[in-house]
């Protein structure tokens, strides 16, 4: 159940977007459709769910101390640690998953293709990806903690270009300053909407007592739909 | 090279001289003077947000992020110039993500031997220069195409306008949300102990705000408007 738990709180408290800045470039230049939001959006959890694990199992059998000496028994690599390495071997994995992927979604799923295709090698220099992983290692997470932790804070990114996106399309019928056009106001709305989001950073999640998790559900929801309220005015 | 071979030498023709460009010619200080104001990385074409907000809580971990930024962009700018005629261009996105990712391992290990603190409030933000888009934009539109000494330059401007859009950001909100710069206590100082904070402006919400602020401003002097 932390596993629950570690999911809410990286779509919704901890978001790559509003709490971290991270994979900004791409949440500012491709949200000002829905529909290519969605595209990317998916395809960022797509990829999430798949670098994340992968680049947990790298980290703990390769680049850790005496990972490589525990994998191989060989006596020279004894104490030896790689974790230099650790940026530029999860960049190339990132890199190779995202072209794998775009292989695999090729072949055997043409219509999700032409839905990601143009999309899938943008993402290998999303900084959400490589902060999930770096952010996994970090805080060190298990292996089922690094998929979840991956799946949901991807979820929480779509979640954020997908709202903005629909909050810009609106925008075309109101009147903004010359200078705040575009970006500007952008950066404004982002602000409002991390500032809804502010207000679910408490919630925990204790499934211990099962009575209490009741309410604190309940609580969730509501906030939820406070939040999609707020927004849905704006 | 075959004009020299032309030309032999004599004492009315001094060597080619004047026909090299000095070291900061007019156009080259162009390269320069470009993105600090008319073409900023930050708030003209939206480059590498990513990075530039999340630091910008304090004024000590931004600076040391402007001078790393600042260092990665330059040398990878001109490590790629020096290897442009070499490196093939159906690999070259790897390539440039290899040349970039060796020096953000130089800058974090000298960042934890050195500056540990620095380094520890840094986290992952400084394994995050890798995916700047300031870095790879550079080197896809200038470095791939120039020379050493100009893309040297290029890295220089791009650092130097990035450095300031995020000094700035660091600088209102250290001041409106902690009332200290660089960790000396302002307010105090100048006899107004009790001037409260702005607790919005350390969270990720004041970030947003003063960026679209900084860039408002700038946009508007510029008279840059997009559509």
């Amino acid at each position: 159940m932390d596993l629950l738990n570690l999911g809410i709180r990286s779509v919704f408290i901890e978001n790559m977007v509003f709490a971290y800045f991270l994979g900004m470039c791409s949440y500012l230049a491709v949200s000002k459709k829905v529909s290519t939001a969605t595209g990317l959006g998916i395809a960022v959890v797509f990829v999430l769910t798949i670098t994340v694990p992968t680049n947990w199992l790298l980290q703990e059998l390769i680049l850790k101390e005496n990972a490589l000496y525990e994998l191989t028994g060989l006596a020279v690599l004894k104490g030896q640690s790689f974790e230099f390495l650790q940026f530029i071997m999860f960049i190339a994995v990132i890199a190779s998953m995202v072209q794998l992927v775009e292989m695999v979604v090729e072949k055997f799923s043409p219509a999700l293709y032409g839905a990601l295709g143009i999309f899938l090698p943008l993402i290998a220099v999303n900084c959400a990806i490589l902060g999930a992983s770096l952010f996994m290692v970090q805080r060190e997470y298990s292996l089922a903690e690094a998929t979840v932790y991956g799946f949901s804070s991807g979820i929480g990114w779509l979640l954020a270009i997908v709202a903005l996106a629909a909050i810009r399309e609106r925008m075309k019928y109101s009147n903004v300053p010359d200078g705040m056009k575009g970006l500007g106001i952008t950066m404004v709305i982002t602000g409002l909407m991390g500032m809804a989001l502010l207000g679910l950073s408490g919630i925990k999640l204790d499934f211990s007592k099962e009575k209490k998790s009741k309410e604190t559900a309940q609580v969730e929801t509501t906030v939820q739909q406070n939040t999609a309220l707020t927004e849905l005015k704006k | 090279m075959s004009e020299k071979e032309n030309n032999p030498v004599t004492e009315q023709n001094p060597p080619l001289k004047k026909e090299s460009e000095p070291l900061l010619s007019k156009r080259r200080k162009k390269f320069i003077s470009d993105p600090l104001v008319d073409d900023n990385p930050i708030t003209l074409q939206v480059l590498g947000i990513c990075s530039a907000l999340a630091v910008t809580s304090q004024l000590e971990p931004t600076f040391v992020m402007a001078v790393a930024v600042i260092f990665v962009i330059v040398f990878s700018n001109l490590i790629t110039s020096l290897l442009r005629n070499m490196i093939p261009t159906r690999i070259r996105i790897i390539t440039q993500l290899a040349i970039i990712a060796t020096l953000v391992i130089l800058v974090d290990q000298v960042l934890r031997a050195y500056f540990f603190d620095v380094s520890k409030l840094l986290s992952v933000f400084v394994g995050l220069i890798i995916t700047n888009c300031i870095v790879m934009g550079r080197l896809e539109a200038f470095a791939m195409g120039n020379k050493p000494w100009d893309s040297v330059l290029d890295g220089l401007g791009s650092g130097l306008g990035y450095s300031w859009v995020i000094l700035a950001v660091a600088f209102f909100r250290e001041l409106l949300g902690s009332g200290s710069l660089f960790g000396f206590k302002v307010w105090e100082a100048i006899g107004l102990g009790g001037m409260p904070n702005n607790g919005l402006m350390v969270t990720s919400v004041g970030a947003f705000i003063v960026l679209g602020l900084i860039i408002w401003v700038q946009r508007s002097r510029t008279g840059y408007v997009e559509h």
